[in-house]
């Protein structure tokens, strides 16, 4: 079972970087050296904190944006191309199919950010010339935003299982959107009443809750991030995505690919 | 040559010479633009909610808030450089960039100063600076050099030497506050109107920033307080001389024989302060003195053109 799904992840691995998805190493490398370079003539006194900020968001951004539109082509793609008739004609499982496109996929994401943050500590160290302990935040923020990507490319998934490419795209990216806005969604819950309130603030833990995993502000000024954030973060990506895999497999087992 | 290689190379040809002649077009169209007045667009803020700012952001305030306060450093520059009377917009961006990132110090302490000078050199607004430096305080209270500012802005430019005086206690309060801002807060109830109290303030501002402008400044006010406290002694000098021999010094060798000086005191220039036939002690060179109050020639109005004098 696992060998057979760490061959669909690590096939959705090869085509991704086939596909040069890795190529936004290159825009993400020209935009942060152009900042490290620039931000000191056009502004005062912010170096550092316009690379962490730029750094991590870039880092936020671009993998969000791969995640959505490789996430959403993963299933439609192999039906398009008729590939997943030979796949699921060998004894794979459906849900073992969904597993690795997932893992392939974050796997993608991991090694996209891994360099992303080789660029961004690069950057930090040219404008301020040595690094502190204090900058190990910024380890914790890229780890959040990997949790981020795991919870976004279930989505994904999720919304490719049972729709098209097009209005994946929509969805996912609507749910990123809104689940930026989570602790905002959860504060006009509780100005509702009766009814209202209990749907409105289902709704609001519904949508994944992408403000608790952005520490990009807290880093930036090197305030510490407490353990028990890191931890019930982790928790919540976890359960999280297992929520979205699920829903894309049970959608999945049920679709009718004939 | 083959048939590839020809269509590359005159590919290339077209794609550079193209470039060349879409730049060279766009700047003749440039010219040949009526251009509106860009004045009144530096002048203007589209989005001045700092709510509404704050929830387009889409969470990343962090970096919107350094956006906008390079925004804010691009704004004031540049109306100061074109010696602007007036900076409309220079307190919203301000409040939209710390209600962005309340964290972001290098926004108060340098915003302060450029809120609270009288034009050209500021926008001429103490009050919301000083509300600037409250929220600032507000949400970052331990934060000593934030006391410090406020202090400065409630000495500099409001003259409230009681408010200047609880400002610097109240920071020297906050661990590890720098020791001279318990001296500064004895030094503001006492001796308030002193030249020793500004030198010190001053000082103290050149000593505790990286930033060359803000030094630069620093300096310039020193160099200007020195002219100050010379001037005025020197007036101080030509009055007891004519309370002495009852006539005006001819000039100021005499003066300066007369209370007992080695030479001809000068400016920090070096140029020998010169006396007017009135009996007024001035500078040289004005110009080269840009926040002096003292030894200006009657009449006198400075070009408004700031040049400082690095170390």
């Amino acid at each position: 079972m696992s060998n057979r799904i760490g061959y669909i992840a690590s096939n959705t691995f090869r085509e991704a970087v086939r596909d040069r998805v890795l190529y936004n190493l290159i825009a993400f490398a020209l935009l942060l050296s152009g900042v490290a370079i620039f931000v000191g003539q056009i502004s005062i006194d912010i170096e550092r904190l316009v690379v962490v900020n730029l750094g991590l968001t870039a880092v936020s951004l671009f993998g969000v944006v791969i995640a959505i539109f490789i996430g959403i082509g993963l299933v439609s793609k192999e039906i398009e191309k008729r590939t997943l008739y030979t796949v699921l004609s060998r004894p794979v499982r459906r849900w073992e199919f969904i597993v690795g496109k997932f893992l392939g996929l974050a796997g993608t994401l991991v090694v996209n950010t891994f360099f992303m943050a080789i660029g961004v500590f690069g950057a930090l160290l040219y404008v301020a010339r040595t690094f502190s302990a204090a900058d190990a935040g910024i380890l914790v923020a890229l780890y959040f935003i990997v949790l981020e990507f795991l919870i976004i490319c279930a989505l994904a998934l999720l919304f490719s299982s049972f729709s098209s490419p097009l209005l994946s795209a929509v969805f996912a990216f609507s749910l990123f959107v809104i689940g930026s806005y989570a602790d905002d969604l959860r504060g006009f819950a509780a100005l509702t009443h009766g009814f209202a309130r209990w749907i409105a603030t289902g709704a609001a833990y519904l949508v994944p809750n992408f403000s608790a995993l952005n520490v990009i502000g807290a880093v930036a000024h090197q305030r510490p991030v407490g353990g028990q954030l890191i931890l019930e973060n982790t928790l919540y990506a976890l359960f999280y995505t297992a929520m979205a895999l699920s829903g894309a497999v049970l959608i999945f087992e049920r679709r009718n690919l004939k | 040559m083959t048939a590839a290689r020809r269509t590359t190379v005159a590919a290339s040809l077209v794609l550079v010479l193209s470039m060349v002649a879409s730049t060279v077009l766009l700047r003749r169209i440039d010219q040949k633009r009526i251009h509106p007045n860009t004045d009144a667009n530096e002048d203007m803020l589209f989005f001045d909610s700092p709510k509404m700012v704050k929830r387009a952001s889409l969470g990343f305030d962090s970096l919107m808030a350094c956006i906008y306060w390079t925004r804010t450093v691009q704004y004031f520059g540049t109306r100061h450089h074109n010696q602007a009377t007036s900076y409309n917009q220079l307190a919203p961006l301000l409040e939209i960039t710390t209600a962005l990132d309340p964290q972001l110090v290098p926004a108060y302490q340098f915003g302060a100063s450029f809120l609270a000078p009288a034009p050209p050199n500021g926008a001429g607004e103490p009050e919301r600076a000083v509300r600037l430096m409250q929220y600032g305080i507000e949400h970052n209270p331990d934060n000593w050099q934030l006391y410090y500012n406020l202090g400065f802005v409630y000495y500099t430019e409001l003259h409230d030497y009681r408010k200047a005086s609880e400002a610097f206690a109240r920071g020297a309060e906050v661990p590890n506050a720098h020791p001279f801002m318990k001296v500064m807060a004895a030094q503001m109830a006492e001796h308030a109107g002193e030249y020793s109290t500004a030198r010190m303030l001053w000082t103290a501002t050149y000593e505790t920033n990286r930033e060359k402008d803000i030094r630069d400044n620093a300096l310039e006010h020193l160099r200007s307080i020195k002219v100050d406290e010379d001037v005025s002694n020197l007036q101080d000098a030509v009055t007891r001389f004519q309370e002495r021999t009852g006539r005006l010094p001819a000039n100021m060798q005499e003066l300066a024989a007369a209370e007992h000086l080695p030479a001809v005191p000068v400016d920090p220039d070096g140029n020998p302060y010169v006396m007017s036939p009135e009996g007024r002690v001035l500078v040289e060179n004005p110009e080269s003195f840009l926040f002096i109050t003292q030894g200006l020639p009657p009449g006198y109005k400075p070009s408004g053109r700031l040049r400082f004098h690095s170390k």
